[in-house]
């Protein structure tokens, strides 16, 4: 006899989307920096932006609400209109 | 849903031999099938009645789809349509439906039925998917013939590292009975891949962790429970910290469904609270897509992780459940989520009066994850029989023990201060002439369970606390 069983999994098929080319330089790019809102996260990113306005990049600043969540949906989007690139820092 | 299978023209009776009344009226249907055209369904052995050429409804087809739920039934058909249905014995009844005088001389005049075992609890789930009546619409998955059903279940990623119960469909449609809830409600939105998920697929899971069907509305509180802001179950599953969920169960359902809040309360051995937390988090890696080593990044975890559920005690309690303290009624079926790690002992063996003991819980819970660490985490402190009696001796409160509790853990912020011990861990120099209390007020939750032998309680420490982290949430149980 023929074992049929339920699947339990949510069956789904997530799109995949093509990730943008990296950028060809950094000159005249607006890079946003995500701070996640770990403790000490700032120092990191802090040394970020000076590194990367050396390079002529222009850097927006970002903060997640708490770490222990995903970023809101809002600023998920802010981040991806106003910016070419993103860099999200982990910290501790 | 297959179509109805068509009766035949005249009387029709379903009987089995494992009745009563059937084996009652067996000379009646004799006479019946002398004087008139008769057709006789047995559903447990085509031999029955005896001297009659009966029909075998041992797959119980007929049975199923004609609705009999009385043996014996008999209908009498008319062009192909039911046009009469007498259920159990009745002479004057059968007698008219038959147009036939006379029956059963010598028979009482009246007899009740038996259940039909188309309509036999064991069997009706069985049933429902044999004649295509189920509408569950999670996708089937038809196994090879040669394929190992256990290993076919790890092979797709369903399980939590221990063998599975199979998700069949009637085991599903079982364990749906259960709910009032229909199948395709949506319960919560499951992390961290936010997905719809519906009672069928809590049913699918519930059913692999080895849950059985009346454990299933406790399951789906603890999801909703779980599913929350307040409790975050994203941040949980995927903090480094070794937390998970910690179910904890109040009201009438504990004893109803048979769970454990006393010898080995946070132990292996009790099939509730076993599969209760395992079905959870089942949910969580089978619908939400919560996997170890995925967005699961602890670095440790802990066993808990499997399943950690229990009930409290709450006859053997000096104090109002932990349901009450929370805000819900005395005798409201609940379950309280909170985000927990192990559960750590506390021994004390000597104390006899309160405030020895409570300087003793109180020296404990400075510890919680680090003793120069404070504000940051809550904990459920777990108190046992042999302890709680000390405070009711004493006539102490809940609230009065928290209060002193409270007390006992302002810690002098220069004792915390990073550096301080020789350890670098620590709160920021600023704190260093503060006074600081280890837990922030409601952050220390009481619960009763354990063994009555054994002077120790637990603690079980929680992880980020409030808004930023995790909070614990109460939910009612719904059938």
């Amino acid at each position: 006899m023929t074992r049929v069983l339920l699947d339990p999994t949510s069956e789904r098929s997530p799109v995949r989307r093509e990730r943008l080319p990296r950028l060809d330089s950094l000159d005249g790019k607006t890079v946003g920096l995500l701070d996640i809102s770990k403790p000490r996260g700032d120092i990191f990113l802090n040394r970020l932006q000076l590194e990367l306005e050396k390079r002529g990049a222009r850097v927006e600043r970002f903060r997640k609400p708490t770490f222990t969540k995903p970023a809101p949906v809002d600023l998920r989007h802010e981040i991806a209109t106003r910016c070419d690139a993103v860099i999200e820092a982990l910290a501790d | 849903m297959t179509s109805l299978p068509p009766l035949p023209e005249g009387l029709v009776a379903f009987v089995k031999r494992d009745c009563p009344t059937c084996l009652l009226v067996e000379p009646v249907l004799l006479q019946l099938a002398k004087q008139a055209p008769l057709t006789v369904f047995s559903q447990d052995d085509p031999e029955f009645p005896d001297g009659v050429d009966s029909v075998d409804d041992s797959s119980l087809e007929k049975s199923w789809h004609h609705q009999i739920d009385t043996v014996p039934t008999l209908l009498r058909v008319k062009d192909g349509v039911e046009v009469e249905r007498r259920l159990g014995w009745h002479r004057e009844e059968w007698q008219a439906t038959s147009g036939i005088d006379g029956l059963g001389p010598g028979l009482p005049d009246w007899r009740p039925g038996c259940g039909s075992l188309s309509v036999d609890p064991n069997l009706t789930s069985e049933l429902a998917v044999r004649f295509g009546a189920s509408t569950l619409r999670s996708r089937r998955v038809e196994l090879a013939e040669a394929e190992d059903e256990m290993e076919a279940m790890f092979d797709r990623g369903w399980s939590d590292g221990l063998p599975l119960v199979a998700p069949t469909e009637a085991r599903v449609l079982a364990m749906l009975e259960a709910t009032t809830r229909s199948a395709d409600e949506t319960v919560a939105v499951v992390p961290p891949d936010l997905v719809d998920c519906t009672v069928e697929k809590i049913a699918i899971n519930a059913v692999m962790a080895g849950c059985k069907p009346e454990y299933l509305p406790v399951v789906i509180a603890a999801l909703e429970a779980a599913c929350t802001d307040e409790f975050n179950m994203h941040g949980l599953l995927a903090t480094t910290m070794p937390a998970g969920p910690v179910i904890i169960v109040n009201g009438p359902i504990r004893r109803r469904i048979g769970m454990n809040s006393g010898n080995n309360v946070f132990g292996q051995g009790n099939r509730a609270n076993s599969t209760i937390g395992r079905a959870l988090q089942l949910v969580i890696r089978n619908v939400g897509g919560g996997r170890p080593g995925e967005v699961d990044r602890a670095a440790h975890g802990n066993p808990g992780k499997l399943s950690f559920c229990f009930a409290e005690d709450e006859e053997g309690s000096p104090w109002e459940p932990l349901s009450v303290t929370l805000g819900k009624d005395a005798g409201v079926d609940t379950v309280t989520l909170f985000p927990g790690e192990g559960p750590r002992c506390i021994v004390d063996q000597i104390s006899r009066d309160p405030d020895s003991l409570a300087r003793s819980f109180a020296v404990n819970l400075r510890t919680l994850h680090h003793p120069k660490l404070a504000l940051a985490f809550d904990c459920m402190l777990a108190i046992g029989p042999e302890h709680s009696r000390i405070f009711r001796q004493a006539g102490w409160s809940k609230q009065r023990l928290l209060d002193r509790l409270g007390e006992l853990l302002q810690i002098p912020g220069s004792e915390l201060v990073r550096g301080a011990d020789g350890i670098a861990e620590g709160l920021p120099a600023g704190v260093k002439g503060a006074t600081l209390p280890k837990f922030l007020p409601g952050g220390l939750l009481l619960v009763h369970c354990g063994g009555g032998a054994g002077l120790f309680s637990a603690m079980i420490g929680g992880w980020v606390r409030g808004s930023l982290g995790s909070q614990p949430v109460i939910r009612e149980i719904r059938p």
